[in-house]
């Protein structure tokens, strides 16, 4: 598991919470894993499976239960506040005061574990402060004040504070949490362009598994009381670990399309026939949603169920024992299978 | 490429005007008062002479002199209390007097004067062992009232309900000061009461010392503390992902704050929204949540929004001088009042 590029390694790592006196909540037990260089590695796992917990404890912010955390070689529990300062940043879900401040001077806040008592930045520093602007593409704003600027800017601004803080490992808690589509995408590619180029190891939680599979070189997947499973994002899809991160069986995970599908209860079958698979995946899509079973290349047994074949997205024939109908829209076609038969 | 650089003329502008004000209004704070002295005799006795009456001198160094003193310290420490304050609370509503911390300095201040006699009050006759026993009264109060809040800022984490919470702790801490007084002396309840008035000309010359070495320790610690104050704009996680520590740090503000507000309120009594509104009005000015600058900056307004306060109560002349709390929310209220109505535009309240 130890490689060139491994920053930090967990063995037999439990984590949770002491409650009380003696009383001790262990939310994973376990836990072997390894974050490296140049590598955005993403966990994914339900509310509640543990992430936050997870990532706290990475951050130093809460002590493991037990197991042993090394970051660089070095026992993490042992390192002090500012060691630990240059060596890990992180970008949280938390609200903060900063409307107030520039964004050059938010971003500067991330100097703060390498200036003097008083803060003061030199040359260097503002070299930092500016190359990390400039790095997550929001230099027309740097005298800008964080109250003027969109969710999606703002995230950037706090990412720039991390890359301006020069730690070799980036946690962050839900960056995409409440941006929209566009800024979701942005700042996903963004983490991800900084982890190659800039050569560190950023760790991220998301519900956003779309990006994730995306853009992620590795997954982790984390379910309550089962542990988690980390490893190559295609590997961890092709051998299925997605299916059951989580325990539901009213959802299914779609391996060709990476995406989660609720399960479907049919009451009424049908073949379905495309001339391709977009044209195939859209129309199980829409009969699904109306209750139909699909089949796909049916047995013999299959010649008394009612046919539909799609040669494109206008040309709908559906092929019943009362003969041929043609549609030239999901609309309409819709509208005839919810007629009762 | 980032061209422009950030604008440092409004600060460096707005720094010498207030230190203009500042001259001008401690001169008047000199110059005016109950007793008509010319201009010429007053400078006359400041730069040492013997001026042309003893009882004007007298006036002039022995009064005016240590009020306008006391009342610039106070503002400066009060306002520093209520920026340390709202920094720490992470609410931009938080202040000494709103979250009772004043009630609790005065409670100690009650305790002192009125159990050990009217005679404790802060009169020319004081003893240094009265007067050390009145400011640490005050400091206890304060703290304790202050760690209170503090405890129920981790129970609570909406920023009004810890307000709320700070204004019934406040009240509660009042009444007990009203029981204090239902059993205490005649002497007591007086000097009390006219301390509970509020008063920068309470401070003698003697006394002066004393109160501008705890307000100068707490403004130099204050200080010292700049830099995690800019961290816990961020939270305190981020803060201390940044290398703070934060028990550290907020035990300091804790003291700071105590301090700041004990050493006033024991020597001038309770003042009200200096701490409050004052960190506002510096904010607005300076456009800027950056403490580098914030910091002098709200010490400054803090000392030329009270030395103005003093200088409407020294006004009506022969006819005697009005109490400070009867002039600081006339003030300070109005600005609070903006400040919420305009809440989505003012940047550092988003």
């Amino acid at each position: 598991m130890e490689s060139t590029t491994t920053i930090l390694s967990a063995q037999a790592l439990s984590i949770g919470y002491k409650t009380g006196h003696k009383g001790v909540k262990q939310i994973h037990g376990d836990l072997h894993f390894a974050l490296h260089r140049g590598e955005l590695t993403c966990l994914l796992g339900a509310n509640g499976s543990g992430k936050s917990t997870l990532l706290r404890t990475l951050a130093a912010a809460q002590p493991p239960l037990s197991g042993e955390i090394r970051l660089e070689g070095d026992d993490l529990t042992g390192l002090s506040e500012r060691e630990l300062s240059r060596l890990i940043g992180v970008v949280l879900t938390d609200k903060t005061q900063t409307g107030g401040l520039t964004v050059y001077e938010l971003v500067a806040l991330g100097r703060q574990p390498h200036t003097g008592f008083f803060g003061r930045l030199d040359r260097h520093d503002r070299q930092v402060v500016e190359e990390a602007i400039e790095a997550v593409g929001i230099a027309h704003k740097a005298h800008s004040y964080m109250a003027q600027l969109s969710d999606g800017e703002k995230q950037k601004a706090m990412i720039a504070k991390v890359l301006a803080q020069e730690c070799p490992l980036v946690i962050l808690d839900e960056p995409t949490a409440f941006l929209d589509a566009v800024s979701r995408i942005e700042t996903m590619t963004l983490l991800h362009r900084i982890a190659t180029s800039q050569n560190k190891a950023i760790l991220l939680s998301t519900h956003d598994i779309e990006q994730a599979l995306v853009l992620a070189d590795r997954l982790w997947l984390l379910r309550k009381g089962c542990g988690m499973r980390c490893g190559v994002t295609e590997d961890l899809i092709l051998n299925g670990d997605l299916d059951s991160l989580f325990d539901r069986r009213d959802i299914c995970f779609d391996r060709a399309h990476g995406s989660y599908y609720p399960s479907v209860q049919w009451e009424k079958e049908i073949v379905v026939e495309a001339a391709d698979d977009t044209l195939l995946h859209w129309t199980i899509n829409a009969l699904n949603r109306n209750s139909y079973g699909c089949r796909i290349a049916p047995d013999g047994d299959a010649t008394s169920l009612p046919r539909l074949t799609v040669t494109d997205a206008h040309t709908l024939s559906l092929h019943t024992a009362a003969g041929v109908q043609q549609f030239a829209t999901f609309a309409t076609l819709i509208e005839e299978l919810r007629k009762p038969m | 490429m980032i061209t422009s650089r950030p604008d440092k003329r409004r600060e460096k502008r707005l720094i010498a005007l207030l230190l203009l004000l500042l001259v001008v209004l401690c001169a008047a704070n000199l110059w005016f008062g109950s007793v008509s002295i010319p201009t010429s005799a007053v400078w006359d006795i400041l730069c040492g002479g013997e001026g042309e009456k003893e009882v004007w001198r007298f006036i002039v160094l022995e009064s005016r002199l240590p009020q306008m003193v006391a009342a610039l310290l106070s503002g400066a420490a009060l306002a520093v209390a209520g920026l340390l304050l709202q920094t720490a609370f992470n609410n931009p509503l938080a202040g000494p007097s709103i979250l009772g911390i004043d009630t609790g300095a005065s409670l100690g201040v009650a305790l002192v004067m009125l159990f050990c006699g009217g005679s404790l009050g802060l009169t020319e006759s004081t003893t240094l062992t009265g007067f050390t026993a009145i400011i640490a009264g005050a400091f206890a109060g304060s703290i304790i009232v202050l760690g209170t809040i503090l405890f129920f800022s981790t129970l609570v984490k909406n920023n009004i309900m810890l307000l709320i919470v700070g204004i019934m702790v406040g009240y509660i801490t009042s009444s007990v000061i009203s029981l204090l007084n239902y059993f205490a002396t005649a002497e007591g309840v007086h000097s009390y009461t006219i301390w509970g008035m509020g008063n920068f000309s309470g401070v003698t010359g003697e006394q002066l010392p004393y109160f501008a070495l705890s307000v100068s320790v707490g403004l130099a610690i204050a200080i010292l503390l700049i830099k995690p104050l800019n961290a816990l704009l961020l939270g305190d996680r981020y803060a201390a992902n940044l290398g703070v520590n934060i028990k550290l740090t907020r035990n300091l503000l804790l003291i700071v704050t105590g301090l700041l507000t004990a050493s006033t309120t024991a020597f001038c009594g309770p003042i009200s929204f200096i701490g409050l509104a004052v960190p506002h009005i510096a904010r607005l000015l300076l456009g800027t949540s950056n403490h580098n600058t914030l910091l002098p900056v709200t010490l400054l307004c803090g000392a030329v929004t009270t030395l103005l306060c003093n200088l409407i109560c020294i006004l009506p002349g022969e006819s005697g001088i009005l109490p400070i709390n009867a002039i600081t929310p006339v003030l300070g209220a109005p600005v609070i009042i903006y400040v919420i109505i305009n809440q989505r535009k003012i940047q550092y309240f988003n």
